[in-house]
């Protein structure tokens, strides 16, 4: 009895040294079932980053220009779906080879592989093909979000939303499909996990590029150069956007694991949300104490792109990370906010909402972050990706916005932008039954 | 019948109300106002631009009354809006040629 015990557990210990890997993992068509579910709710998570940054730029704005804010967010989040699906996945993921673009086609799903009498679903890293296809399509948009932001209260609505079709079309899925597409950027090793050069730089660039062409809001500099304040119409929605972006970047990155198929991804989805999570949480810290070493006053809009600039910072690599690297990472981001803001004014580059810190400043800081967790990245690799990305993105956009301006013209008038755009462009207003004291 | 027209600090307006009140006073119209004295308003801070914000909030009261009550009400309306701080405000004293209720069409003292 006693040595039938004895063997019985021998051969129990045994076997499970020998199947320990095979038994931890579960059958395919449930991981395949999981991948799938983390790609839908971390993309609807990231979806709702789009009512996020309408409701930042809607506090960000004055009240004047509140209505039209929200009809570009709505319109460019639609425009980026659709033109994601009619051509920009297939030029960022169909046939790169490690190439430098895609394929012009439109997307369909093929699942064809995990259905019929003998499906095949892989080593556990399968997935609904649409489901790929509608996480890859919100990082677009949150990309064509962050223009809009900086070009505020001065750009006429259709020109902006023809931009946002070239972005969300072209430009973003050519150099997205070097990295994730599997190009050439990936062969040489750049890493950028959720996307702070090739999601938040992108938009940065696109951003700073139309700023340039586009000009500052009239009066925003007085004749010494000097910046004039245009405080925004609500602080309690641009907080409350804030929140809500700081919410779906759970999901950006996250969902960006790309699996949940084991425990080894459950535990890594964890460590990003919380990496994710002090990150932000150090931004908001080092802001407010900058600003209050540096203006005497804690500046809650600076806060605010506290929390955004300490996301981007760790969406390069939001896994290797310890938590007070993260911190630090995210704090780092902060500070950047702070002295990067006046920096723009000294050269008159009239962010409304300060897009341009928190996505292009942040961005270019988290992917060279990477190579203080990631053993695998090299400095020099991650400095050829963001270049060769901004270069890309700059020389694209700059044709874009210039074309626009000598064809339709971008800019609303003097007059049009003094009335406020939501009388001029669309003939409403946001709060029609406040009197503006 | 005299007119005393009192710009006082918005916080105020309810200590200036009380104190009115128990003065004697039966009525008055209140509404917001804008304005600066020699206080000539005050610097704000938004993203790293200071702005100076010239016209500061106040409610502006208006209050016809008898001529014997106004040195009283002068008086109310002083302490109660008293902070001891610049900015806290004026009252002017207007004389007043006539006043009607509209309902009964009374005039003159009987009408306020």
């Amino acid at each position: 009895m006693f040595m039938n015990k004895l063997k019985k557990f021998g051969l129990i210990a045994g076997l499970s040294v020998l199947a320990s890997p095979a038994m931890a993992e579960v059958p395919g068509e449930t991981a395949f079932i999981f991948n799938t579910l983390l790609f839908l709710i971390m993309g609807a998570f990231v979806m709702w980053m789009a009512a996020g940054f309408a409701m930042l730029e809607s506090g960000m704005v004055r009240s004047k220009n509140v209505a039209t804010i929200c009809v570009k967010n709505v319109a460019l989040f639609s425009i980026a779906g659709i033109l994601y699906y009619v051509v920009g996945y297939n030029l960022m993921y169909s046939g790169v080879d490690a190439g430098f673009i895609g394929e012009f086609s439109m997307w369909s799903p093929d699942d064809s592989a995990y259905l019929g009498e003998t499906p095949d679903f892989g080593e556990g890293d399968t997935y609904a093909a649409g489901s790929d296809w509608f996480f890859q399509m919100v990082f677009v948009a949150t990309a064509a979000s962050i223009v809009s932001g900086t070009l505020a209260e001065r750009i006429k609505l259709w020109p902006f939303l023809g931009f946002v079709a070239l972005l969300t079309a072209i430009i973003y899925p050519i150099q997205g499909s070097w990295t994730w597409g599997g190009g050439w950027l990936s062969e040489m090793g750049f890493a950028d996990f959720a996307g702070s050069t090739i999601v938040h730089s992108v938009g940065g660039w696109a951003a700073l590029t139309g700023a340039l062409i586009l000009g500052a809001r009239s009066g925003r500099y007085n004749s010494a150069g000097a910046p004039v304040a245009m405080p925004g119409s609500s602080m309690p929605l641009a907080t409350l956007g804030t929140f809500i972006l700081w919410l779906g970047w759970f999901g950006f990155n996250g969902g960006s694991q790309l699996a949940l198929g084991s425990a080894e991804n459950a535990i890594a989805i964890s460590q990003i949300f919380i990496n994710t999570n002090l990150a932000a949480a150090g931004g908001v810290v080092a802001a407010m104490m900058a600003s209050q070493m540096v203006y005497k006053k804690v500046d809650l809009t600076l806060a605010l792109n506290g929390a955004i600039g300490g996301l981007v910072s760790i969406t390069a690599e939001p896994l290797a990370p310890t938590g007070g690297l993260a911190i630090l990472i995210g704090a780092v981001g902060g500070l950047l906010i702070v002295f990067s803001v006046p920096v723009l004014d000294r050269l008159k580059i009239d962010d409304v909402v300060g897009a341009i810190p928190a996505h292009l400043v942040c961005g270019v800081w988290g992917t060279l972050a990477v190579v203080l967790s990631n053993g695998e990245a090299s400095l020099v690799t991650q400095i050829i990706g963001i270049a060769s990305v901004g270069a890309f993105v700059v020389v694209t956009s700059s044709i874009g916005w210039l074309v626009l301006k000598a064809v339709v013209g971008i800019r609303a008038s003097e007059e049009e932008e003094l009335l406020g755009l939501d009388k001029s462009e669309l003939g409403i207003e946001a709060y029609p039954e406040f009197s503006r004291s | 019948m005299k007119l005393i027209i009192a710009i006082v600090k918005p916080f105020k307006l309810d200590a200036v109300r009380e104190a009115l009140t128990a003065a004697g006073v039966d009525g008055m119209t209140a509404s917001e106002a804008k304005g600066f004295g020699r206080q000539k308003g005050q610097t704000e801070i938004y993203r790293g631009a200071e702005y100076e914000v010239n016209f500061l909030p106040k409610v502006r009261l208006e209050i016809v009354l008898d001529d014997d009550k106004v040195d009283a009400a002068c008086e109310a309306i002083r302490s109660a809006a008293n902070s001891e701080k610049i900015g806290d405000g004026k009252i002017f004293v207007l004389s007043v040629e006539e006043a009607i209720r509209i309902r009964t069409g009374e005039t003159g003292a009987a009408a306020i």
